[in-house]
Parts: C-alpha cells; structure tokens; sequence
C-alpha cells in the first residue's frame, strides 16, 4: 500500500471525526441503515429459527443417523430411481445379508427390527396398537430424551415404554385432544404398573419330510411393567404404522411373535427373513454413503434425509425471500448513505479543496469518504444485528405467551447463529462501501481550485 | 451561457531558479493567482508547460501532480485555509498524514515546525481561536512540514495588518535565506515586494509585462525568529 494512500488507520480515524462532526445526520444516517440490517437479521432468523423448528422433532427422535432397510420385494420404500440403478434379483434380507450390513464402513449396528400388532390389557380393558423392540443401544440417545421414568434395565427385562398418545389412550383419555398433555401427569399414575400383551408366538415344529421351516402358533401372554412414558417419537420415520409401545429389543426377539414375513417365508420356503433392519450409523453426514453402498447390494433404503430433502428446499427458498425483503430495507438506507456523503462533500468542498493543495492524493480523498461509509455500515451493522436480536425476542416471546394461550407447548421459532451475525456486519459494511463508491470518486475528481475559491 | 473564454495566463514566459525570491505582482484579475496554482500543480495549463526540477507538471498524472504537491511544493493563502475542526497541531501534521508517517514522528515534527514560527505553545487551540497572525503561522508551519524546495505564498499578508504582514514577511525571508528555500509571492503591494523580493514580475490582464532585478532592503537586516 506504500505510497497509494495514506493509511488505513489514519482515514478511519479522519472518518470518525468527520462522522463526529456532523452527528445528528451521520446518526440518523447510520440508523437507517441499523433498521436495515435489523429487519435483515429479523427476517433471516425466523427462517433459521422455523427450519430448526422443523428439523429439531426428527432430531430428537435419533433418527438422522437410522436407515430402515427393506428387501425389495416388499416394495416398502422402494422408488422408480433406485429400481433402474440396481440389481434385478431379490436379494433376501436374512441373517448373512444383517451381518453384511454391520460391517459396512461407518455402521455402528444393523439390528433386525421386531414389530407386531397386538392387544395391550391394562386395567381390564384391550388397546389394539403397533409394539416396536427398541435397542439398548439407544438407551441415552436422544430418542427418549424427555422420558418420563426410566429406560429399560436390561436388553432383555420384561418392561415397557410408552408413547405419550398411547399412555393416554390406557388412561381413558382421548389422545388426539390431549396430546398436549404435560407427560409427567401422564406417567404418574402408569409408572410402575403393568400392563399384559397378547400375542401369537411362532413355534418351530419337527417337520415331517425334513426340509423347510415347518411352524405351529401358540397363543400367549406376558405381563411387562411400565417403566417410562416418552414424549417424543422415536418411530415417527416409519409413517402411519409406527408403534406406540416399546419393549426392550431381546425380549421382543425371544417372544418369536409371528411376523407379516413369516406368512411369507411359508409360502416360499425359504429361510426365514426379516421385514426390516434398523441400521445405526456413527456419523449422521455419513447416511447418504452408507444408504448408498445398501442400495447396491440390492435392498430398499430409507432415511430421514431423503424425507426431509423437500423440507430442506423448502427452507432455502423461503430464506431466499426473506432474505430479500429484508436487504430492501438495507438497500434504501444505502440510499441514504450516498445522500448524506453527497451533501459532505459539498459541505466540505473547501476542506478537500485544502486537503488537495497540500498534497492528499485522489486516492486519501477517497479513502476518506470510503471509511466513513465503512464506519457507518459498521456501526450501523451492530446497531442493526443487536436491534434484529431484540426484535426475535419480542416476536419469540409474543409467540410464546400465544401459544401458552392455546396451551400449546413454547417453541424457539427464532434463532440467531454467530454467522448470521458476521455476515450481516459484512453486508452492511460491504453495501455501505458500495453506497460510498459514487461520493467517494466524485469527492476525489474535485478541482482544488474551484474547491478553494467556493466559500 | 456562452462562457467566454478567458485566458488567465497568457504566453508568460519565465525560469526561476532556485533560491530566488520572487515576487508576481499586478492589478487584480491580471492573473497572479492562475499562474501561482500552475507552478504549485493545482491547475494544469491548457497549452504551453510548467517545468519544475526537470519534470513537465502539464503531462504529470494526477497521482504524481499530488506527490510533487505533498513533497516539493509549500503552499500558504491569504485566508490561511486551515480545517477548522482540527487542533493548530493537527493542521500541521495533516499533510504527514498524507505521507504516511507514523503518528509519533508526525507529532514530533509538527511541534518543531510549530516551535519554528514560534507558536509552539498553542499546539490544542483550534485555528479560530487565534489571531490572524498566528493563523498564518500555523498555515506556514504547515507549509514547512515536508521540507519543500517550494514555497508558494498568494499574498500572504493580505488579511493581516502591516505590523503582523512584517512579521509574516521575515518568516518567509528567513527561510528563503538560510534553508535557500525557492519562494514565489502573489502581491499587490509594490512596497513589499521591494522590501523582500530579488525579482519583480510583473502581470497585467494574464500578459507579462515587467520582469525585474530587485535589492532587496529587508534582505540584510531580516531576521530569521527560527531555530537560531
Ligand atoms: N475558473 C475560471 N473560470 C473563468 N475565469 C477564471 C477562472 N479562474 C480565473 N478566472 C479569471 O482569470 C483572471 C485571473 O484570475 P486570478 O485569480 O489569477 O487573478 P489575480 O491576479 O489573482 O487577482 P486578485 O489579485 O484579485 O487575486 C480573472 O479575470 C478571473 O476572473
Ligand atoms: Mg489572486
């Protein structure tokens, strides 16, 4: 920089005093931009702030990192895409295909999912609903986050957990109305108590010709305590026909409960095979690579990601319109940034016309102007981004007394992260420069002469 | 409006040299000030040249015309065209600042300079709290801060009382006499000009008229209230 202008610090502190020296304009001035980048940062958080919203219930539930795997000939999640990319043959998903599964790169469990439709007896009456093995692997995880109770004791402990709707449902109440319910009131009076399952148990017969998987079914019961009441829902991935009623994964697998598939595995006398896996990864980015290389080998892959793809486009967009009601405010403050140097300089022809006889060059004249406008789009960036930051809150907090009306639960529908806050500094300033870029260069292309002879 | 075109300076011819003192002078509107601002490179000439140490300031770019300014050229007004707003000691330094040299060093130098026209005592005051005298003392410590080979003054003295002009004057004089600075002067005072100048040019209606040898009076006795 030797020698094009004079130095950064020394124009900035010129801008400053400048700025100073006409306060009650710069101020307003800068103002108008803070409201700019206010309404900016406003907007653009409640964007923020809803995606999160959105994206937060599926995050609760664990289910960034699952991938549910289905053979394809089930035709459970399968679409036209995949179908023309891979192999035509059914590939069955059984035992040797789940231990395949386990040790692809990045898996950190592929179990076979347990699920059965069955009634539920508690306090003499019978509840039809979908029961779900859980692994004791997501003992932790935030998919019971909000429990009430506790998690199994074991892998294999004859205990359940209940989904809010369904211990509602067992208390007599209507779970569509009360679904806002408080979960501790819900669990007091269950916890502890038992409820008894009914289900049909798969038992393998001595066949008589020897080969296939002859069966016969025995009608059962067990009696499972009720240890914990869930808020969230853990099986919100699988749609309609999600479970209500979870049991530890072990002792689902050791009651052989009869399975949609076994009926088919008769049929085919094949050995015997799974409806679905459950595949747990480490790393949630790593899903679409691992949802990829299943897909390959010839099964169906679903994952949360592909469900919340459409979701995610429609975020970007509606950011984008935001986005752009919010700058225009910042745009017609920029506007007003080029008046108020417009009429600096005229202010100030004299002084720019002595500058220029002692020596500034074209270049410190319009570094001069350029810092002031940079100053301004600094303070008026800060200004704005703490203006924005209160204007959420009181929206936020607007929001949440409304939805406390309704007895709704309060919900975080605005949020602020650090970037969006560095970046709208750096707009600010960068749209500030902009705005300066006409006054600056019409404040360097003064004639000195003229410039000194104007009083 | 059909602008007549005036010609301000027209078809003067004249070399200075170094360590001359010059004093332009003539009636009002004959052109002093338009030739001054050609030799200092704030106006360019719409034909001819304006050779200053080997360089033709007509074909300069406007980045090098505003180094010779910052560098080569001390300029000083009759209406001393201080920036209000900043303190004496600001002034001064400002055309440092333009130099890029650090703020200790500008400080530094601006208070010799300051203390050279003997104002070394009002470094914080602002320029309307002085007298016009003093005013123009800053504007020549101002013009000093570079160490100019140049000093161009356009009348210097016009808006101070012959008592502080005199003072101003000596200043000017002793720096012609011991830094063997080069000095132009606008005036219209033939009296002062015979006082202090060694050449008298004369300018009638932007022509050149009278270009005369002078003994000076005053360059015997001038005293130099400087750093001696
Ligand atoms: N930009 C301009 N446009 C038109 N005419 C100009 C311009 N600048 C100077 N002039 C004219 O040129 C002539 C010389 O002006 P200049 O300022 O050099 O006179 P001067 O000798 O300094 O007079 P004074 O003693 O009153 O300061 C004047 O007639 C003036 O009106
Ligand atoms: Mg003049």
């Amino acid at each position: 920089m030797e020698g094009i202008a004079m130095k950064l610090y020394d124009a900035t502190e010129l801008a400053l005093r400048n700025l100073r020296e006409s306060l009650f304009r710069n101020s307003l001035t800068t103002i108008g931009i803070s409201v700019g980048v206010a309404s900016l940062v406003a907007m653009l958080s409640l964007g923020i702030g809803l995606q999160q919203l959105a994206s937060r219930r599926l995050q609760k539930a664990g289910l960034f990192n699952t991938i549910v795997v289905t053979s394809r000939r089930d035709g459970g999640f399968r679409d036209q895409r995949e179908e023309a990319s891979s192999p035509a043959e059914n590939v069955p998903l059984d035992e040797p295909a789940r231990q395949k599964i386990a040790k692809l790169s990045g898996v950190a469990e592929a179990y076979a999912d347990v699920r059965f439709t069955t009634d539920v007896l508690f306090n003499g009456s019978s509840h039809l609903t979908a029961v779900a093995g859980v692994p004791f692997s997501a003992k932790g995880s935030d998919a019971f986050d909000g429990m009430q109770g506790a998690f199994f004791s074991s892998d294999s402990a004859p205990e359940v957990i209940l989904q809010k709707s369904f211990a509602a449902e067992l208390l007599g109440k209507n779970p569509r109305l009360e679904t806002n319910e408080n979960v501790a009131d819900l669990a007091h009076p269950l916890l502890q108590k038992d409820v008894t399952i009914r289900y049909a148990e798969r038992v393998a017969a001595p066949s008589n010709t020897g080969e296939g998987s002859g069966y016969s079914v025995v009608s059962r019961q067990q009696t499972l305590k009720i240890v914990g009441v869930t808020d969230a829902d853990p099986e919100s991935i699988r749609g309609p026909g999600r479970a209500r009623v979870f049991l530890p994964l072990k002792l689902a697998q050791t009651l052989h409960v009869m399975q949609a598939s076994d009926l088919r595995d008769t049929a085919l006398s094949g050995p015997p095979t799974y409806p679905s896996l459950s595949v747990r990864v480490n790393d949630p980015s790593t899903v679409p690579a691992v949802e990829d290389a299943i897909k390959k080998m010839g099964f169906s892959a679903f994952s949360i990601a592909d469900a919340t793809r459409n979701m995610q486009q429609f975020f970007a967009v509606l950011d984008l319109f935001l986005g752009i009601f919010g700058s225009l405010a910042l745009a017609v403050a920029s506007i007003g940034i080029v008046n108020t140097l417009v009429m600096a300089i005229l202010e100030r022809r004299r002084e720019i016309g002595i500058m220029k006889a002692i020596g500034a060059s074209d270049a410190d004249v319009r570094g001069l102007f350029f810092a002031e406008a940079g100053a301004m789009g600094a303070l008026g960036g800060i200004v704005g981004v703490t203006l924005g930051w209160i204007i959420g809150h009181i929206i936020n907090f607007g929001t949440n007394i409304y939805l406390e009306r309704r007895h709704l639960a309060p919900a975080q529908i605005w949020y602020v992260p650090l970037w969006l806050v560095i970046s709208a500094i750096a707009f600010s300033i960068i749209v500030s420069l902009l705005a300066g870029l006409y006054p600056a260069a019409r404040a360097a292309r003064l004639d000195p002469v003229q410039a000194l002879r104007y009083e | 409006m059909g602008a007549a075109l005036v010609r301000a300076v027209d078809g003067v011819s004249i070399t200075i040299r170094a360590g001359e003192f010059v004093a332009l002078l003539g009636p009002s509107g004959s052109g002093k000030s338009s030739l001054l601002n050609l030799i200092a490179g704030l106006d360019r000439p719409t034909s001819g040249e304006v050779v200053v140490m080997g360089s033709d300031l007509a074909a300069l770019p406007r980045e090098n015309l505003a180094k010779y300014r910052l560098h080569t050229v001390g300029m000083v007004f009759q209406s001393f065209n201080l920036i209000p707003k900043m303190t004496v000691l600001e002034n001064v330094e400002l055309p440092l600042r333009f130099a890029e040299i650090d703020r200790n060093q500008r400080v530094a130098r601006a208070r010799q300079a300051l203390e050279r026209v003997g104002l070394g005592q009002r470094l914080n005051h602002r320029p309307m709290e002085l007298s016009g005298g003093e005013q123009q003392r800053v504007s020549l410590a101002r013009a000093l801060i570079n160490n100019p080979t140049l000093l161009l003054a356009d009348e210097p003295t016009g808006n101070l009382d012959s008592r502080t002009g005199s003072e101003i004057m000596d200043l000017i004089c002793g720096f012609n006499n011991s830094l063997g600075m080069t000095i132009v002067m606008v005036t219209h005072e033939q009296a002062l000009a015979q006082k202090y100048a060694s050449r008298m040019i004369h300018l009638a209606d932007g022509k050149l008229v009278d270009d005369l040898p002078n003994h000076p009076a005053a360059r015997m006795d001038a005293q130099w209230k400087g750093s001696q």
